[in-house]
């Protein structure tokens, strides 16, 4: 039995590289299709088998505990075989380039390959050289697809709509592939986004991104209905971006004096892992409001989704 | 000349007081007119022609007898040596000098030792001054932590805490990138980033100005170009991120050629010029004379005549003092092992009058550079002749003469380039909050 045959998906892409492209009605198609797995996700039974007989690689250049054992999860659940792969240790350090790499798998005839890159374009460089598909799973500073679409999955169950929410993205916007992803979903989707961070954790020219820029918490959380934190990372002290771990969390932190500037029912997302105390006070990310262990479970049902759709179009179906 | 301790006297001061009959000079509005002047409450109650000796009952009055009366000035750039450097100037030192020259504000810098990069040093420079000075003190911090030129210090939290603006004080942040960040932090928190100007690569083990004098002494010169690269750079680097940025001291023609067309750009862009470089050239060092060794050095005569005019026309917004205390042992070396640096609290109305008695410049021009202006850039609340405003005021004698006596000068250290210079003009009372804290002779 098939998931798909309840929820009729129209997803005529080979490879999922970002959210950029994608349609309206396909994004909601896949947040039907996911919103399907989250329900099997809460059965005893939670096993599937519409990838039974299909091999399933996860192959991550960069660390990652979450997003790497969400697809793990996910493909198990839809019955493929599965392989992880972790590559910082291994080829890369023998020479070998991303394309060999690619070759090389593409020979042991995968379906679908998952891929976390620590180079922006990566994943679409490696995706022309194989016959399967491809899943994009984190591209440097590019996209993370999946975590734009378990955060779709998440407000709306929440708040029924994404048409017309405000939506704010705080923190290290520059570096940050879940908030290019996020952007453009939520606007495909109809949402008001904005960005909050200092000047320099913006990014040149993201006022043409489609969102509105501000550079103070108090003023870009008014009346917001989503507060999604992104983390924030050391070694942007040590560049030079923003001054200190204490300065940056006195500003930009969200605590509960600068979350009452948002709507009393405002969603506190964070995609993890998150710095308590340094972008989110302890008590705020605990808070009845805060639905961050509801994005991990949707992970792994927007991975399901995204498997399952792109099973569908995958030669000899 | 004595500075008066007036604590006890604020106290005891209940009445209001009317300066009359005064030449009532505001830069902020253009007024220069006859009138009188009311404090009440440490603020300017009122002003104009109908404050008179007759008309303003239960005040106590001075008589001005007919002279200036304009806004105390305001100092962009003074070291006052606290915290670290006691033996050169105090807080306490550096606001009688202050005061003796008109001054009743004074911005301190951050080279002190520890570093004023720390909101604790933030503090203890506003406690230290609430304690001990007798004008009003508002630390600079440092743009970089330590100084250093290599991490950017907690911008947020050290304005939060009271700092007025960011320096590096006497040293570049040659790191672009860094000062890119700075610039762009900076204007988040909507802060004044001041910089010295001086490529170091370039600048290195200069100790003049390069030219045909620095030749003929046989020392190793800085060319202007130290400067002029720093400061063009610095320009693209605010076209990039739009952060407010003065060029703490310009020196030269080139420079002031560049602030000019950023300036007409539309670009957030200001800068300041010292005494030391409106009134003195490079060949005042004559044989040595380490008094007139500076950072940026004295230039040639051409540079000083195009920073009068820059600074007639408004392309120089602010006059500072760039005060540094230096103690005999710094200064009795040989020129090249001298330390840099002039006192200049105490002559800074006196020199800058000097252009005024020459025709080179308006007075109201000359006091907008030393009180409104650089208010206005600060969003200090005083430097005008306005109901409500702070009551910092001076009255100046415009023409009195006097002879600059190093031994008698307030200030800790004695390196004045103007040591027997023969002045005309001066602060004869100096006024902050309404309280006298200076009266000459």
């Amino acid at each position: 039995m098939s998931i798909a045959v309840e929820a009729p998906l129209s997803f005529p892409h080979r490879h999922l590289l970002g959210i950029e492209g994608l349609s309206h009605a396909e994004i909601e198609g896949l947040l039907d299709l996911s919103e399907e797995a989250a329900k099997l996700g809460r059965q005893i039974n939670k096993k599937r088998d519409d990838l039974r007989g299909r091999t399933l690689i996860n192959l991550f250049f960069e660390a990652s505990t979450r997003t790497q054992s969400s697809f793990e999860l996910a493909g198990k659940r839809l019955g493929a075989d599965l392989m992880n792969m972790s590559i910082p240790t291994s080829s890369i350090k023998k020479g070998e380039t991303l394309i060999d790499t690619a070759v090389t798998l593409n020979a042991m005839r995968p379906d679908l390959l998952v891929v976390r890159h620590y180079a922006a374009g990566a994943v679409e460089l490696l995706s022309q050289k194989v016959d399967c598909s491809v899943i994009n799973a984190g591209d440097g500073s590019h996209e993370h697809p999946t975590q734009a679409l378990l955060d779709a999955l998440t407000i709306r169950r929440h708040k029924n709509r994404i048409q017309g929410l405000i939506v704010a993205i705080c923190g290290d916007i520059l570096h940050s592939r879940v908030a290019r992803s996020n952007i453009i979903l939520l606007n495909t989707l109809g949402a008001r986004v904005r960005v909050i961070a200092p000047s320099t954790l913006l990014g040149a020219g993201i006022d043409r991104l489609g969102v509105e820029v501000y550079t103070s918490m108090r003023e870009g959380l008014a009346d917001a209905d989503v507060v999604m934190m992104l983390r924030l990372q050391r070694e942007r002290m040590v560049s030079s971006l923003i001054p200190s771990q204490r300065e940056y969390f006195h500003f930009f932190g969200l605590d509960y004096d600068k979350l009452g500037r948002a709507k009393p029912d405002a969603l506190i997302m964070h995609p993890g892992p998150m710095n308590r105390g340094v972008e989110i006070d302890s008590n705020v990310a605990d808070d009845a409001r805060s639905v961050i262990r509801e994005q991990v479970e949707m992970g792994v049902a927007v991975r399901m989704a995204v498997l399952q759709a792109l099973a569908r179009n995958l030669p000899n179906q | 000349m004595t500075a008066m301790q007036t604590h006890d006297d604020h106290r005891r001061q209940h009445k209001p007081l009317a300066l009359v009959n005064a030449r009532l000079i505001d830069p902020a509005t253009g007024l220069d007119a006859f009138g009188g002047l009311l404090i009440a409450s440490g603020v300017i109650a009122d002003l104009g022609m109908h404050i008179t000796e007759g008309t303003v009952e239960g005040a106590e009055f001075l008589d001005c007898g007919g002279r200036t009366v304009a806004p105390g000035l305001i100092d962009m750039m003074v070291f006052a040596g606290e915290p670290g450097h006691e033996h050169r100037e105090t807080l306490a030192t550096a606001s009688r000098a202050a005061a003796a020259g008109g001054v009743t504000t004074i911005l301190c810098m951050p080279n002190t030792d520890p570093v004023i990069d720390d909101v604790a040093l933030v503090d203890f420079i506003l406690r230290r001054a609430r304690d001990t000075a007798l004008v009003n003190v508002h630390p600079m911090a440092a743009m970089t932590r330590d100084l250093k030129g290599e991490e950017m210090a907690e911008i947020g939290l050290l304005q939060e805490a009271g700092a007025v603006a960011f320096t590096n004080a006497k040293t570049s942040v040659a790191n672009a990138r860094l000062m890119r960040h700075v610039l762009a932090y900076a204007k988040d928190f909507g802060a004044l980033v001041v910089h010295h100007l001086e490529d170091p690569s370039l600048a290195q083990d200069g100790v003049m100005n390069e030219g045909e004098v620095a030749t003929r002494l046989g020392l190793r010169g800085i060319p202007t170009a130290a400067e002029t690269i720093m400061l063009e750079r610095d320009i693209r680097l605010v076209e990039l991120t739009g952060g407010r940025y003065h060029a703490g001291q310009i020196s030269c023609r080139a420079s002031l050629n560049i602030i000019r067309a950023a300036k007409a750009r539309g670009l957030p862009v200001t800068c300041g010029v010292s005494i030391n470089h409106l009134t003195l050239n490079e060949n005042d060092i004559g044989s040595y004379r380490t008094f007139f060794k500076m950072k940026p050095p004295l230039r040639a005569e051409a540079d000083r005549r195009a920073m009068i005019e820059g600074l007639a026309n408004g392309d120089i917004d602010v006059i500072v003092s760039a005060h540094d205390p230096r103690g005999a042992e710094g200064k009795r070396r040989p020129f090249a092992e001298a330390n840099d640096g002039a006192v200049g609290l105490e002559t800074l109305l006196g020199a800058a009058l000097r252009l005024y008695h020459n025709g080179e410049i308006t007075l109201h021009r000359l006091l907008d550079a030393m009180s409104s202006r650089p208010a206005e850039l600060l969003g200090l609340g005083g430097g005008r002749l306005a109901k409500g405003a702070p009551a910092d005021l001076v009255l100046i004698d415009v023409e009195l003469p006097w002879t600059v006596e190093p031994e008698h000068l307030c200030s800790k250290s004695k390196n004045t380039p103007f040591d027997g210079a023969r002045l005309e003009g001066r602060a004869l009372v100096t006024f902050v909050a309404g309280r006298p804290v200076y009266h000459y002779g």
